[in-house]
């Protein structure tokens, strides 16, 4: 959501997304990044955000504006910081900072990191970049910046990031992160994009960028459980707690055996249930 | 006298909800002839035959919305005469009758009863030009007056998109087919003289307003714009907030258990209530629900869900879209309905009384949900109930879908600046920061709250939420003239409507 849009910032947060990513980079001309970090950082200090994570892209490291982005925005406690083209390098010179802001303005709570990775360097030095933060708690894969690095053309069936997305998902998981996948450009195309959705989560993305609120329910829809998810999920942890009263420590149901990750699974879609508002 | 809501009014107060007591209506007028010779050709020659007199009460319908030609043409010639202290009885008006804003000042005008009034003539009379008191009525207490003879029209002026030599009527027929003429059949039935004004003569063999009601037809060369016909706030809204309170009233509706085979439905032509439209027609094809009617102003997505099956018929009072007019002329499942039929109080079996559900509008609704839909909160006529306040009552669930914020201003507020609808019959408030229920639903409160994850709160919450965002308005106090009243479905009176401060 472009950070000089007051009307927008107003609206961030009952437009019914987990996260709100404001935009202090690329969607806001070079004239009006002042007033965009402004706006920005009085409404993070003003509404209510209720359950909605809230990061604040700055602008990148090779540019002038991001140690000031990270003066104004910093204090007022965001959930993140969102780093973009994202690098080792990059991230351990913002995190440097970020913590010399901390130390200076005594905050009591350390900003979190999100980075978007869009850059060929960027892919494939990810286990660097994810291992040099302990900071780092979400990767997003930026693919229009990939495909103009790589200097092709991105479609729509996206054949072309299967590599980066693949190896994003991969590696968030090895280091515990989420993995955001890239948005989906054709705010029209709802189809097109529960599609996209749909393959980024059966790469191992919890998590899908969109860059029109319109797209955000399609999304949901996608990765929230469905209702025999949930109800297969209560039956398996009702069943376990039965067990463990009657101290058996193992359980089967309907004749196969229920073992550590399949309950952990069923605590996850559980949980998510809860938190989606499909299971009171 | 304080009326039950509070609000200091002359006349009959509000006396809040009452039991209806069925009243006769007088006999109409006698039938006029079958005869050919009522045709006259050119206006201003027919007006001066016309017996005019200073007091007299001309009376006209506004299906032709802002694309109305009528209105101007016959007060240009009524003025000619030099009668004075004229009431004008309009369903509405609008911006393009800003010409009768001179016969307000010359005092050719000196009283106006209407539905809904925007525009030059809105700000006259919220400017104190108007010598007498304006009656802004509902829809429905605009028949029922009418009917009782409580506003005597000596002439009807009916503005007619095709109209026979006899004086036979249709608004589905002319080059400026509007449709229905639902506002203008008590006045044909009951107005000492009626005067079709058409630029369409031709035999109409279905006629909405028949011959026996007419006494002259007069041709023009244009009646009126269909492109003006069209009200300009028929698109779906495409604004996320809009379209997330619209999925939220679907929700909403779709818990209270009334969503069912054979629910009836009303929505207006607002982005947001056409978006309430669009998720009930996707949830209603999805689980195979089908409803008995929609009513009400009819919008070419009305038209599309009756296409589509979601409803078995439509009532139509009036069309907002020329699908709606084209609509009417070919699905026999498509109904013209009067005023009275629609929303009279006297009629138990009106329309609005069989809804199941409203989706309205609000321009401010306070904290014992009372809306208003009249003026702006400087206190400045800019609308008015129409069918807002008929259908509030009569159906089993009035929503209310709107902004918590929009441009800065709350909607909900801790009076309302006027009373159009009285807060005892409006049901529910969805905004984009969560739903209000009137707390006399009580049950029903708690039952959404345990069966689904909707964001129930108290209209007081809301208020708190807008005023977070806002800051604390300054009130602004009218202490003018009272320049109109509010009157509610019953004929009693709900709020006044004071002479704004022009001076800056």
């Amino acid at each position: 959501m472009p950070g000089n849009n007051p009307a927008m910032l107003l609206s961030a947060p009952i437009l019914g997304s987990d996260c709100i990513i404001f935009d202090l980079e690329d969607s806001v001309s070079l004239n009006q990044k002042d007033s965009a970090r402004l706006l920005v950082k009085h409404a993070i200090e003003t509404l209510d955000f209720g359950s909605v994570e809230v990061v604040v892209r700055i602008n990148p490291v090779s540019s002038q504006g991001w140690k000031q982005d990270l003066r104004e925005i910093v204090p007022v406690y965001p959930d993140a910081i969102m780093i973009p083209k994202a690098c080792k390098e990059d991230v351990e010179e913002i995190e440097r900072f970020i913590l010399e802001i901390e130390e200076e303005k005594q905050l009591t709570k350390k900003v979190k990191l999100m980075i978007i990775v869009e850059t060929a360097y960027g892919i494939e030095t990810i286990v660097e970049t994810l291992r040099c933060s302990r900071r780092i708690e979400c990767v997003l894969l930026g693919a229009e910046d990939l495909t103009t690095d790589l200097g092709i053309k991105r479609t729509k069936e996206g054949y072309e990031i299967d590599y980066a997305r693949a190896k994003v998902a991969m590696a968030a998981r090895a280091f515990s992160v989420q993995a955001m996948d890239t948005p989906f450009t054709d705010v029209e195309d709802t189809e097109g994009l529960v599609k996209d959705t749909l393959h980024a989560k059966s790469l191992g993305f919890s998590a899908k960028a969109c860059i029109h609120p319109n797209q955000i329910d399609a999304i949901h829809a996608v990765f929230d459980p469905t209702q025999s998810e949930i109800d297969s999920a209560i039956e398996i942890l009702e069943e376990r707690d039965r067990a463990l009263s009657s101290g058996l420590g193992v359980f089967s149901i309907h004749g196969k055996m229920i073992d550590l990750p399949v309950i952990q699974r069923a605590q996850n879609i559980v949980d998510l249930a809860r938190k989606t508002g499909k299971l009171k | 006298m304080k009326n039950a809501l509070g609000r200091d009014v002359p006349g009959h107060p509000y006396l809040g909800l009452q039991p209806i007591e069925r009243i006769e209506y007088k006999q109409i007028k006698s039938l006029k002839e079958d005869r050919k010779d009522k045709v006259h050709y050119d206006l201003e020659s027919f007006i001066k035959t016309l017996p005019l007199e200073d007091k007299m009460t001309l009376s006209f319908h506004h299906h032709l919305r802002n694309g109305d030609f009528v209105m101007n043409q016959v007060m240009a010639e009524v003025a000619k005469s030099g009668v004075k202290n004229l009431t004008i009885c309009a369903s509405s008006i609008f911006p393009t009758h800003a010409p009768l804003v001179s016969l307000i000042e010359q005092k050719t005008i000196t009283k106006i009863i209407a539905s809904y009034i925007s525009g030059p003539v809105a700000d006259a009379i919220s400017e104190g030009k108007l010598e007498d008191v304006c009656l802004l009525q509902t829809h429905g207490y605009r028949a029922t007056s009418i009917m009782s003879d409580e506003t005597s029209i000596d002439i009807a002026f009916i503005a007619a998109p095709a109209c026979s030599p006899e004086g036979n009527i249709t608004g589905s027929m002319g080059p400026s087919g509007c449709g229905v003429l639902g506002y203008a059949i008590a006045d044909a039935w009951y107005a000492k003289r009626v005067v079709a004004v058409t630029d369409f003569l031709v035999d109409v063999l279905v006629p909405e307003i028949p011959a026996c009601c007419v006494d002259d037809v007069v041709k023009v060369d244009r009646i009126g714009d269909p492109d003006g016909i069209v009200s300009g706030t028929t698109k779906i809204t495409r604004d996320p907030v809009g379209l997330r309170i619209a999925k939220s009233t679907a929700e909403l509706m779709k818990a209270t258990g009334l969503l069912k085979n054979g629910f009836t439905f009303q929505t207006g032509a607002g982005g947001i209530s056409l978006a309430v439209a669009k998720e009930i027609h996707a949830l209603c094809l999805n689980e195979n629900i089908k409803g008995k009617f929609a009513s009400g102003g009819i919008t070419s997505y009305l038209v599309k869900m009756l296409e589509d099956g979601v409803f078995e018929e439509l009532y139509d009072v009036q069309c907002f879209e020329l699908d709606a007019v084209e609509s009417i002329k070919r699905n026999p499942n498509h109904h013209k309905m009067s005023a009275a039929k629609y929303a009279d109080i006297h009629d138990p079996d009106n329309i609005v009384n069989q809804l199941d559900f409203v989706i309205l509008g609000a321009t401010e609704i306070d904290l014992d949900f009372n809306v208003n839909v009249t003026t702006g909160s400087d206190g400045r006529i800019m609308g008015g109930s129409g069918g807002h306040a008929d259908t509030a009552y009569g159906a089993k669930f009035a929503i209310i879908v709107s902004k918590l914020v929009s441009s800065r201003i709350s909607v909900v507020v801790d009076q309302v600046t006027t009373i159009t609808t009285p807060g005892g019959t409006v049901d529910v408030l969805v905004t984009d920061r969560g739903i209000a229920i009137h707390p006399r639903h009580q049950a029903l409160i708690d039952h959404l709250k345990a069966t689904t994850n909707l964001p129930i709160v108290e209209i007081q919450t809301l208020y708190q939420r807008a005023l977070a965002l806002t800051g604390i308005p300054e009130k602004t106090q009218n202490l003018g003239r009272i320049v109109a009243l509010s009157q509610y479905r019953d004929g009693t009176i709900l709020d006044v409507i004071r002479q704004i401060d022009t001076a800056e």
